[in-house]
């Protein structure tokens, strides 16, 4: 009983937890600012992050471009802004994706007996797999594009989610008001959406911070290697694979590209690890 | 040994007396295989009179919950039903054997036709949907209804089992309701479908006495006006006489005596329902009037272990009147009246 009512209380008071520890603080502002500027890109930016002008290439940050120019002219920080969209959207949906995949596939593994150990077998091959070198792999299957990347890291992703979701799925499926509902005629997929689905959502959203903050980094290394979304969408990963070749003459070019890597999965990362204390209701408090 | 038993039974044609709603006939439930097997369920036969309320007494570990869940098709493996019938009659009159039904039939059974309550009111509820929603959710399963309807609808039933401030109530989340509001909203839940027959698995285990004797209360009164039949799990003897119609007890896995629960308090025939009697508190016997009290009787021993039952009587290591017969088979159930079952072969000599 505690527990069910705590778990409760927690979901309430999600914010108000967050907010009591300094790294979730530190988390949640970092990625509002972040998120704010992708957002906002537009009215933010001080240049078209397109906007070509040989006379000033290469120059080092100044007042007149803070992060400095590339090696046409552009506008770093310009384009840092723009491809945050691009980084950030391909993370988002990165996340959707896998949540998608591996809630359906961890949900059949942990409710039906019969299908858990083909599934679970499924699961357990592709974790063993390194995560890039399969997202390589399904990229080249696929072709390179950006609906591909998405869709290769997503289904990269989904084991994670997966294996959270058939442990979960496991407890669930023997609590008392699951069996309730079976004794009295509610058919299974009414129990699995509105009984099991919705006792989910804490450690599908745990896994979703963390992925987002995976998927950001892999798309990264995928664009720096050539297989991820083509190099002329500027996204964090494509800026840094352009900038390496002037790396020791205008090194800024893929700093700041870098520096908003490390931050936005940092400040995920931070921000995952706070909501998994919060929501896991064998570390929950009572504060 | 038991496949043997399951041809034989399923050759009967599937009848049912009239007036009978749901039939238990030589009912096996075994767990396992191999000589690992445990017989849960051996052999239990009774019946259920529509409109009546029989009561399932026994021990932890008697199979009387085992039975009930054989009844609601809700056995999983590595359990499974090894032999005998569940003749249960439907709303159009049609008798069909509920342990030979597929998962899909099951569905137009338990509901409107059976429903089922359980032990724990603490857990029986999804903490994450309002008592409303779920006990809505049960009404909107079997018919079309509009909101503002399922709404009075839900009122109408948090009232009927009085439960104070229905309408607001019906927003309340489990956490924010007590043991006995849950376990009333649980029936409330079960009755949402009007189902002919209810089957309450010690519903009123985990509660307060005095909130017990209200839920007792509530479920006859609900089961008399309704004309519902009821099947109540319970190892408490105390509430079987407040209840109950008539009375089975279970003792390992089997049918050891079944009577009106008149005749049964009355004249205990089988020496363990007697025992059973005479381990139940009762102040008026137990405590003379200069306040010395005699101690209350214990049946010595335990129950046996299902997967290693004795070769005869089930209940002989423990019996004060076993014979060296008891011992060796164990015995038939027999006619002491009409109406009045038991399973004993020295029902003469106490």
């Amino acid at each position: 009983m505690a527990a069910t009512s705590t778990s409760m209380d927690a979901e309430r008071g999600i914010l108000a937890g967050l907010l009591r520890r300094p790294p979730a603080v530190a988390g949640l502002v970092v990625l509002v600012v972040i998120v704010a500027l992708a957002i906002f890109a537009s009215q933010v930016m001080p240049y078209p992050p397109g906007q070509l002008s040989i006379r000033s290439r290469l120059q080092g940050p100044s007042l007149l471009h803070l992060f400095g120019t590339d090696e046409f002219g552009r506008d770093v920080l310009s384009r840092t802004i723009h491809a945050g969209r691009i980084s950030l959207a391909v993370g988002g949906t990165v996340v959707v994706v896998s949540a998608l995949i591996g809630v359906t596939l961890g949900l059949f593994a942990g409710y039906f007996r019969r299908l858990d150990p083909p599934l679970s077998r499924l699961i357990d091959a592709m974790m063993a797999f390194p995560d890039i070198l399969l997202a390589i792999a399904l990229v080249a299957a696929l072709g390179p594009s950006a609906v591909n990347v998405v869709l290769a890291l997503g289904i990269v992703y989904a084991p994670r989610v997966a294996r959270v979701v058939r442990a979960s799925t496991l407890v669930i499926r023997e609590l008392a008001y699951v069996e309730a509902a079976r004794a009295l005629g509610v058919p299974t997929p009414v129990i699995l959406v509105r009984h099991v689905l919705r006792n989910l959502a804490s450690p599908v959203m745990v896994q979703g911070s963390f992925i987002f903050a995976n998927a950001i980094l892999a798309e990264a290394g995928l664009s720096f290697l050539g297989v991820g979304v083509s190099p002329d969408i500027p996204t964090w990963g494509t800026m840094i694979a352009m900038g390496r070749q002037f790396m020791d003459q205008a090194g800024w070019i893929m700093w700041f590209p870098g520096v908003a890597i490390i931050l936005s999965v940092m400040s995920l990362q931070l921000l995952g690890d706070a909501l998994r204390d919060l929501l896991d209701p064998r570390l929950s408090r009572t504060t | 040994m038991t496949p043997a038993a399951a041809p034989s039974a399923s050759s009967q044609p599937d009848v049912l007396p009239e007036g009978i709603l749901l039939r238990v006939d030589g009912l096996k439930t075994h767990f396992g295989t191999g000589n690992r097997t445990a017989k849960a369920v051996d052999g239990v036969t009774f019946s259920l009179p529509r409109g009546r309320t029989v009561a399932v007494v026994g021990e932890s570990g008697s199979g009387k919950s085992v039975t009930s869940l054989s009844i609601m098709g809700l056995i999983a493996p590595p359990g499974r039903i090894a032999g005998g019938r569940i003749l249960h009659r439907d709303r159009e009159g049609r008798v069909r054997d509920l342990a030979r039904l597929t998962n899909a039939d099951f569905r137009h059974i338990r509901g409107p036709e059976i429903a089922m309550i359980f032990q724990e009111p603490m857990t029986s509820l999804n903490p994450l949907m309002t008592v409303g929603e779920q006990i809505g959710e049960m009404i909107a399963l079997h018919e079309r209804i509009s909101r503002g309807d399922l709404r009075r609808r839900v009122v109408e039933l948090l009232k009927k089992v009085e439960i104070p401030a229905a309408e607001s109530r019906a927003d309340d989340y489990p956490h924010q309701m007590s043991g006995g509001m849950r376990q009333r909203a649980m029936i409330a839940m079960a009755l949402a479908c009007t189902p002919q027959l209810l089957i309450a698995d010690e519903p009123t285990t985990a509660l307060d006495v005095t909130i017990q004797a209200q839920i007792l209360e509530l479920m006859r009164r609900l089961q008399a006006d309704m004309g519902m039949s009821m099947l109540f799990i319970t190892h408490n003897l105390g509430v079987v006489a407040e209840i109950a119609h008539e009375v089975v007890v279970m003792y390992a896995g089997r049918v050891v005596e079944q009577a009106p629960a008149e005749t049964l308090f009355g004249r205990p025939s089988h020496p363990y329902t007697r025992a059973l009697l005479a381990s139940t508190p009762d102040p008026d016997r137990d405590i003379a009037a200069d306040g010395s009290r005699r101690p209350l009787a214990a049946i010595p021993g335990f129950v046996p272990s299902i997967t290693n039952l004795p070769p005869g009587c089930a209940f002989a290591p423990r019996c004060p009147l076993a014979a060296q017969a008891c011992r060796e088979s164990p015995p038939e159930l027999t006619t002491v009246a009409p109406g009045h079952v038991a399973r004993c072969i020295r029902m003469e000599a106490a």
